[in-house]
């Protein structure tokens, strides 16, 4: 299996191949890891193995070999995601002791509302979006359910509240669950000035008793565009290109003229450009997902052809797992360039350069210049 | 074939190339280093496991390497990666072993969930497994060392795998580690234990491992049923002393003790009952080896209250034993 992309491929197409050699499911299982997909891999491959007597281990003792590393990650996603479920009822019940209401953005919105890139997800962080006249009294509101800004370094907290979409991470002190408070979903410093009044007035309720909310299904797709086109860091850049094919495949089932309403939604929010590559990469990856009717839409949006090319290189590299088996000479390099230019879309040089300069000497002095860096000790 | 019987420098060859593919328990590894250290310990420790033929799905490939720039010559280092990232800090080079041992722990615990996993050592006598669930320095593996010299046999010293499926204990057979003063202990109870050298200076001291016997390496497929769950506990001039243990209370401290009981989620609960409903439930303390071997041979020979040998204390409900000399 030397094809970088394969695992994207197998994942985002249907009715793939899957491989036969062991030593290829390895590979596979190992990027999958990387790429915080093991528990997808584990659902689309668990799935075909009834029609794959190839697969390694199928016919050895039970609990052994790769139908076990399969269902181990699944019993990974499921603890995972009960947790996960649980925290934002909590964080749900102490937002609305206050009287705010706890709009979800990404992975908890899937895991809460159901949708399908919940399925076999990894979930970190929970990410809310409140209004930003609000950012003070639902700190507090958190605060008094536990969450605290665990990070009291002054450079940091000034960062994020003067700069960012969102205030710094918010740590519960009993139970280690963290949740991103945002005020929009791209930093206002950045090219993307996105109103996040716009998006909260058309947040819609989960279910009927208003515990959750999240953004409308345009926005959901928005956002997951922006979010895969503005990162730095790429370690689930696969995982959220699935996430937005998932979206869209559900969403133009569940939603009236729904492509239409995608396109006008981009062009009123400035989100054009993320909304191109975006759909270019799942296209390119996958499966065609924009009907054809839509096409010249689609079109519309393409940006600037060198800023387009250039753009479309690097993410070809980037959207990779980051493992050893997927690298080919520049992709390091291409995860850097995508590194730096996410910071230059999120700020002016001026604030960016001493930015820079001061994470990249903190991460090799960590502790400051005379104490050592610790080894975990393992068990 | 077995690791043992590669010939001239072939083990080195494939620590440096492809990789050597082992299988310890059910697990199937590919271990890769350029270590010298590595080598040396595997040809040790490792001669009885058997080898996997090319074209078998290996369970976990990890790389023992040198360290990244400077550190390859200057304060030499030894890194573990898996998946291509690094997951410990770097150790010193000097730790290489140590460290290929703590990194096979942890791909097993942290990606094996077929099994519920305890921090335990686990050994059999007469088909039921006596599984020894402790905290470090409780002189858990001392005692583990010890009784698998004395007939009983080992499956495993640090990670008790239990099948979800039919709630067995399976066998690992990997090195059974030693530290600090147990090395010598062991050295004087067993002359003839094969011990590997020591490894000065980790984070948990002076470190040593030894060699599983080959007789239980040869018995590596025969899973057991939990018989006996036993908490041992070190205690310089203590007289042995073996007391029962009530049972909720036992469920609670092995939960304690695994890895991944909340991946298990409630399934894991009903294993834990399930293991302790049908097994004894002791407290033990010692300080003399040989003592703790002899009252776990009573253990075994279901001879607790035998005339002049183990006898009750003034305990009213005759729960607490002592060994009498």
């Amino acid at each position: 299996m030397t094809d970088p992309d394969r695992l994207a491929q197998l994942l985002g197409r249907t009715g793939d191949r899957w491989p036969s050699a062991p030593g290829d499911w390895e590979l596979l299982l190992s990027q999958a890891r990387r790429a915080r997909l093991q528990g997808r891999l584990a659902i689309t491959a668990l799935a075909a193995i009834d029609q794959t007597p190839a697969v390694p281990g199928a016919d050895g003792p039970p609990g052994v070999g790769l139908p076990a590393h399969l269902h181990s990650a699944l019993k990974v996603c499921e603890q995972v995601a009960q947790g996960m479920r649980l925290e934002a009822e909590r964080l749900s019940a102490a937002l609305a002791q206050a009287g705010h209401r706890c709009v979800l953005l990404k992975g908890a919105a899937y895991l809460c509302a159901s949708l399908p890139p919940a399925r076999g997800r990894l979930f970190g962080d929970i990410d809310i979006l409140v209004p930003q006249a609000a950012l003070a009294p639902v700190e507090s509101a958190l605060m008094a359910g536990g969450w605290i800004s665990t990070d009291q370094d002054a450079y940091l907290q000034r960062y994020y509240r003067q700069w960012m979409h969102e205030i710094p991470p918010l740590t519960h002190v009993k139970r280690g669950s963290t949740v991103d408070v945002h005020h929009t979903i791209a930093p206002p410093t950045s090219a993307f000035q996105v109103d996040g009044q716009q998006l909260l007035a058309a947040a819609r309720p989960v279910s009927e008793d208003g515990r959750f909310w999240m953004l409308q299904p345009v926005d959901m797709v928005l956002h997951s565009a922006v979010h895969l086109f503005a990162e730095g860091e790429f370690d689930s850049g696969l995982r959220d290109l699935l996430d937005l094919q998932d979206l869209l495949r559900h969403f133009e089932r569940t939603e009236s003229d729904f492509w239409p309403t995608l396109f006008a939604r981009a062009h009123a929010l400035g989100l054009t450009r993320p909304l191109h590559h975006a759909l270019h990469h799942a296209e390119r990856l996958f499966e065609p997902i924009v009907p054809l009717a839509h096409q010249a839409a689609a079109r519309a949006i393409t940006p600037a052809r060198l800023p387009r090319y250039a753009m479309q290189a690097l993410l070809v590299l980037a959207l990779r797992p980051n493992h050893p088996g997927c690298d080919q000479g520049l992709t390091g390099l291409a995860r850097w360039v995508l590194y730096l230019r996410s910071h230059w879309l999120r700020m002016p040089l001026s604030l960016l350069l001493p930015h820079l300069v001061r994470k990249a000497w903190l991460r090799r002095f960590p502790d400051g210049l005379l104490s050592p860096a610790r080894a975990i000790p393992p068990r | 074939m077995r690791l043992g019987q590669l010939p001239g420098r072939e083990l080195q060859r494939r620590l440096q190339g492809d990789g050597l593919t082992l299988r310890t328990g059910p697990f199937g590894f590919r271990l890769r280093s350029p270590l010298p250290l590595v080598a040396q310990g595997l040809a040790q420790l490792y001669a009885q496991m058997p080898l996997i033929d090319d074209g078998r799905f290996i369970d976990f490939s990890l790389d023992i390497q040198h360290g990244s720039g400077l550190h390859r010559w200057l304060r030499p280092q030894a890194c573990f990666r898996f998946d291509g990232q690094a997951v410990f800090e770097p150790l010193p080079a000097g730790h290489a072993y140590p460290l290929l041992e703590w990194a096979m722990n942890w791909c097993i615990s942290t990606h094996a969930h077929q099994y519920l996993i305890l921090h335990a050592a686990v050994l059999e006598r007469g088909g039921g497994a006596l599984l020894m669930p402790a905290p470090p320095g409780s002189g858990k593996s001392t005692l583990c060392a010890a009784l698998a010299l004395s007939g009983w046999r080992l499956l495993s010293d640090e990670l008790a795998l239990v099948s979800v499926s039919d709630g067995r204990i399976w066998p690992l057979c990997r090195p059974v580690g030693l530290k600090n003063a147990s090395i010598d202990v062991i050295r004087g109870f067993a002359p003839h234990a094969e011990i590997s050298r020591v490894t000065q200076g980790t984070a948990k001291g002076s470190v040593a491992h030894m060699k599983v016997p080959d007789a239980h390496v040869a018995r590596m497929d025969e899973a057991a049923k939990t018989r006996w769950v036993v908490f041992p506990r070190f205690q310089a001039g203590a007289s042995t002393m073996l007391a029962r243990r009530p049972r909720a209370d036992t469920l609670v401290e092995l939960a304690r003790n695994a890895f991944n009981i909340a991946v298990q989620a409630e399934a894991g609960f009903h294993m834990l009952a399930d293991m302790v409903e049908g097994a004894g439930c002791f407290d033990f303390r010692y300080s003399n080896l040989p003592e703790a071997v002899a009252s776990f041979d009573c253990l075994a020979g279901g001879e607790l209250l035998p005339a002049g040998r183990l006898a009750s204390t003034a305990d009213p409900l005759a729960q607490t034993l002592v060994v009498t000399p």
